[in-house]
C-alpha cells in the first residue's frame, strides 16, 4: 500500500469519485486554475473541465446557497471553504437551510452535499486562519459532521460524505495536510460516517479526541506506556451523528475519561461527550471526567509564543493523562 | 421607468398581445382564484381556525403574469411567502394551499411542519422556502448553476420583496448568476413596504431594477398590476433565460392591499389615504374591466367564474379542515435523508 498523506488522500477521494458520476462538481474559491489555497483540487480542473471545477465569486453565503439549489436540481456539489474561519456568512445557508430542507419539506426534498472546510490551527494562521468551528455545527440536527484523523479515513470518509444524500460538513485540519502520513489501499473503499475506531487500545483510562488532537493524544499516550499507562485512544472521525456506544463501552471499560480538542472548553463539544458519559456510564466511573480544551480566549493569536500557549500539544495532554492515571 | 405592455408590444394593450382570449380567461381565473383563496384565509383566521395569514392580494398580477411565461412541470420556480398565485398557476390545488393553512398531515409544502405559504412541491418543482428572506436567491443560482452543468435547458425562477434586496444573498445570488450567464429570473414584488418599513428607507434608488446594469443583467420595471405587461416581460426574459443568454432582474411594481400578516397592524404606519388610494391600483378590478372592455369576458360569464370559484375554496376549505392532523409520532420523521 502506497504511503500518502492527508491532502493527498482527499484528492484522490475527490479526483476517484468525480471519474465515476457526473454529476459531482466542485465549488469554491480559487479551486480551479490555483486548484486552491492548499492545493487539494489541483489538476481536477484538466481532468473535469472549469464547469465540474468551478471558481467562485468571493462569497461565502453563495457558495453554499448555490450548492444547496444545484443539490436540488440533481448534482453533488461539493462546496470548498477556503478556512472554515470565513463559513460564518454561510452559517443561514448551512445551518437553516441545508440541515432543514429535508425535514421542512417532510422528506420531499433532499441536500445531498459536501462542504469541505480546512480548519484548526497550529500553523502561524492568527485568529482568523486557525478557528476551529466544529461545535457551532454539531450542534445541528440534519447536518453530519465528520473530522478525519488520518489519510485513510479522510479518503474513506470523504466517499461516504459525496455519496451521502445530507449536507455535510467535512472538517479537514490543516496541519494534518502535509504532516500526517499513512496508508492508502489502490481499491476503492468507504469509512462510513459515523462509528468511532479506538486508535490505540488501552487499560487504565479513555480518551476521546478527533483530527490533529488524535495523533498528540497517541504521543502522549505512547510516552506514557513506558510508566506502565495503558492508555485507550478513542477516534471520534464523526461528531454527528457520534458513536455513543463506542464511548460508553471505553468509558466502562476502563472507568477514567479524558476529553481532548483544539476548540476552546467552554461549550465544546467535549462537553457533550462528557455529559453522554456522565448520563449512561457514572457507575462505571473511578474519576471525575477531564476535558483538556483551548483556552477561553476569542481565537488563537499569531506569535509563536501565544499560539503555543494556545494549542494543546503531546506535553500538555500527557500531563493530563498522567494525573487522571493517578486519581 | 416602469415599462408597459404598450411599450413592449405596440397595440397588445388593445388585443392583449399573441395570448388567446381563452388564456387571457384563464389568467383571470387564476388571479382570482387566489383572491377569493387569500380573502377566506382570512376569514378563518379571524374565526380562530388559523394561527397565521400571510396574502397574496395586489401581487396576484405579478405573479400570474409571470407564472404563464414559464412550462409548467419543467422549469423551476423558488416563491417567497407571498406567491400565492405563483404555486396555483404552478400546479398546487386549492385544496393543498388550505392543508398548509391548516398544517395538516397531507399538506404537499411540509406535511404541516411550516408556517403557511412557505410553500413546497417537488413533483411541480416549487422548491421549499424558509423564513430569513433571499437565501432562494442564492438557491435560485444554484438550481440554475446545475441546470447548466446537467445539460438542461429549464429556466428559473425565483421571487422576493424589495425589502430583501437588502439582504446579502439578494448580491451574492444574483451576482453569480450575472457571472456565470445562468438561466436565473429574479422577480423583485415591490409593495413599497417591508412590514412597516417604506422603500425610501430600505433603498436610494428608487427602483431595484436599477441593480440589474450593476450586476451586467437587463434590470426591467414593470407595471406589476398589470398581467399583460408582466406577461410580456418575462415572457422576454424566459426566452433570454433558455438561449444561454443569462438572468435578468424584474421589479413588478405592486401594491399590498393586506396589512403584512394576520399579526400586523398597517393602520398604524399607512395613512387612511393612502389605504383608500392603494385599492385603485388593485390588479384584480383592472383586469376584469380590461377583459369587460375587449369583450372578452362577458357580466355573466364573469358571475359564473366567480360562483365556480368561490365554489372550489368551499370545498378545499372542507376537504383540508377534515384531513387528519400529523401525527406525534413523526416528529422525528425525516431528520436525515436516507
Amino acid at each position: 500500500m502506497p504511503e500518502i498523506n492527508l491532502l493527498e488522500a482527499i484528492r484522490q477521494g475527490l479526483d476517484e469519485m468525480m471519474a465515476q458520476d457526473e454529476r459531482i462538481f466542485i465549488f469554491g474559491e480559487d479551486v480551479g486554475r490555483r486548484g486552491g489555497v492548499f492545493r487539494v483540487t489541483e489538476g481536477l480542473i484538466d481532468k473535469y473541465g472549469s464547469l465540474r471545477v468551478l471558481d467562485s465569486p468571493l462569497a461565502e453565503s453563495v457558495i453554499v446557497g448555490a450548492c444547496i439549489g444545484a443539490a436540488m436540481n440533481d448534482t453533488r456539489p461539493i462546496a470548498e471553504i477556503q478556512f472554515a474561519d470565513f463559513i460564518a456568512p454561510a452559517f443561514n445557508q448551512i445551518v437553516q437551510e441545508a440541515a432543514r430542507i429535508h425535514y421542512r419539506s417532510n422528506g420531499d426534498w433532499s441536500v445531498p452535499m459536501v462542504i469541505r472546510a480546512p480548519y484548526g490551527g497550529g500553523i502561524h494562521g492568527a485568529l482568523y486562519h486557525s478557528q476551529s468551528i466544529e461545535a457551532f455545527f454539531a450542534h445541528v440536527p440534519g447536518l453530519k459532521v465528520v473530522a478525519p484523523a488520518t489519510p485513510y479515513d479522510a479518503k474513506g470518509l470523504l466517499k461516504s460524505a459525496i455519496e451521502d444524500n445530507n449536507p455535510v460538513l467535512f472538517l479537514e485540519h490543516k496541519k494534518t495536510y502535509r504532516l500526517i502520513k499513512g496508508q492508502v489501499p489502490e481499491h476503492d473503499y468507504r469509512v462510513p460516517i459515523g462509528p468511532a475506531e479506538i486508535k490505540r487500545p488501552g487499560e487504565d483510562l479513555s480518551v476521546f479526541a478527533y483530527g490533529l488532537m488524535i495523533h498528540y493524544c497517541l504521543e502522549a499516550a505512547q510516552s506514557l506506556a513506558a510508566s506502565g499507562v495503558s492508555v485507550e485512544v478513542v477516534d471520534l472521525r464523526t461528531l454527528r451523528p457520534l458513536d455513543v456506544p463506542t464511548i460508553l463501552a471505553s468509558s466502562r471499560r476502563t472507568g477514567k475519561v479524558l476529553i481532548v480538542h483544539e476548540d476552546n472548553l467552554t461549550g465544546g463539544f467535549g462537553g457533550e461527550i462528557a455529559a453522554l458519559i456522565a448520563e449512561h456510564a457514572f457507575e462505571h466511573l473511578d474519576a471525575p471526567i477531564v476535558r483538556l480544551g483551548g483556552p477561553d480566549v476569542p481565537a488563537m493569536p499569531f506569535a509563536r509564543s501565544l499560539e503555543d500557549a494556545f494549542m494543546p500539544n503531546p506535553q500538555k495532554i500527557a500531563e493530563a493523562m498522567r494525573r487522571l492515571a493517578a486519581y | 421607468m416602469t415599462v408597459s405592455i404598450a411599450d413592449l408590444v405596440p397595440g397588445a394593450s388593445e388585443s392583449g398581445g399573441d395570448l388567446s382570449a381563452a388564456t387571457l380567461r384563464e389568467m383571470f381565473r387564476f388571479m382570482l382564484l387566489a383572491r377569493v383563496l387569500d380573502e377566506r384565509m382570512w376569514l378563518l383566521n379571524r374565526a380562530g381556525k388559523a394561527p397565521f395569514v400571510i396574502s397574496c392580494q395586489g401581487h396576484e398580477a405579478a405573479q400570474v403574469g409571470a407564472a404563464f411565461a414559464l412550462t409548467r412541470g419543467k422549469d423551476f420556480t423558488l416563491p417567497y411567502y407571498r406567491g400565492l398565485a405563483t404555486v396555483l398557476v404552478m400546479g398546487m390545488t386549492p385544496t393543498e394551499v388550505m392543508l398548509g393553512l391548516f398544517a395538516r398531515a397531507t399538506d404537499p409544502s411540509s406535511g404541516g411542519r411550516q408556517m403557511p405559504a412557505h410553500y413546497s412541491h417537488r413533483r411541480l418543482k416549487i422548491i421549499t422556502q424558509s423564513s430569513p428572506v433571499g437565501t432562494q436567491i442564492a438557491h435560485a443560482a444554484g438550481v440554475g448553476l446545475a441546470e447548466r452543468i446537467r445539460g438542461g435547458d429549464a429556466v428559473v425562477w425565483t421571487s422576493f420583496g424589495e425589502g430583501t434586496a437588502s439582504q446579502g444573498d439578494f448580491h451574492e445570488g444574483i451576482n453569480l448568476a450575472a457571472v456565470q450567464q445562468l438561466p436565473v429570473i429574479f422577480q423583485c414584488e415591490n409593495n413599497e413596504y417591508a412590514i412597516s418599513v417604506p422603500q425610501k428607507q430600505q433603498m436610494a434608488v428608487t427602483s431595484v431594477a436599477d441593480r440589474g446594469p450593476a450586476y451586467g443583467i437587463p434590470g426591467i420595471s414593470v407595471d406589476g398590476t398589470d398581467v399583460l405587461s408582466v406577461y410580456e416581460v418575462t415572457r422576454r426574459a424566459v426566452e433570454r433565460a433558455r438561449r444561454g443568454d443569462g438572468s435578468t432582474l424584474i421589479e413588478a411594481r405592486v401594491v399590498r392591499l393586506t396589512a403584512h400578516s394576520s399579526d400586523d397592524n398597517d393602520r398604524a404606519y399607512r395613512s387612511q389615504r393612502e389605504l383608500k388610494s392603494m385599492r385603485l391600483s388593485d390588479p384584480l378590478a383592472r383586469f376584469v374591466a380590461y377583459l369587460h372592455d375587449q369583450d372578452m369576458l362577458s357580466e355573466a360569464e364573469e358571475r359564473d367564474l366567480r360562483a365556480e370559484v368561490a365554489a372550489e375554496v368551499d370545498a378545499a376549505t372542507e376537504a383540508a379542515e377534515q384531513a387528519p392532523m400529523p401525527d406525534p409520532e413523526t416528529l422525528y420523521n425525516y431528520v436525515y435523508a436516507l
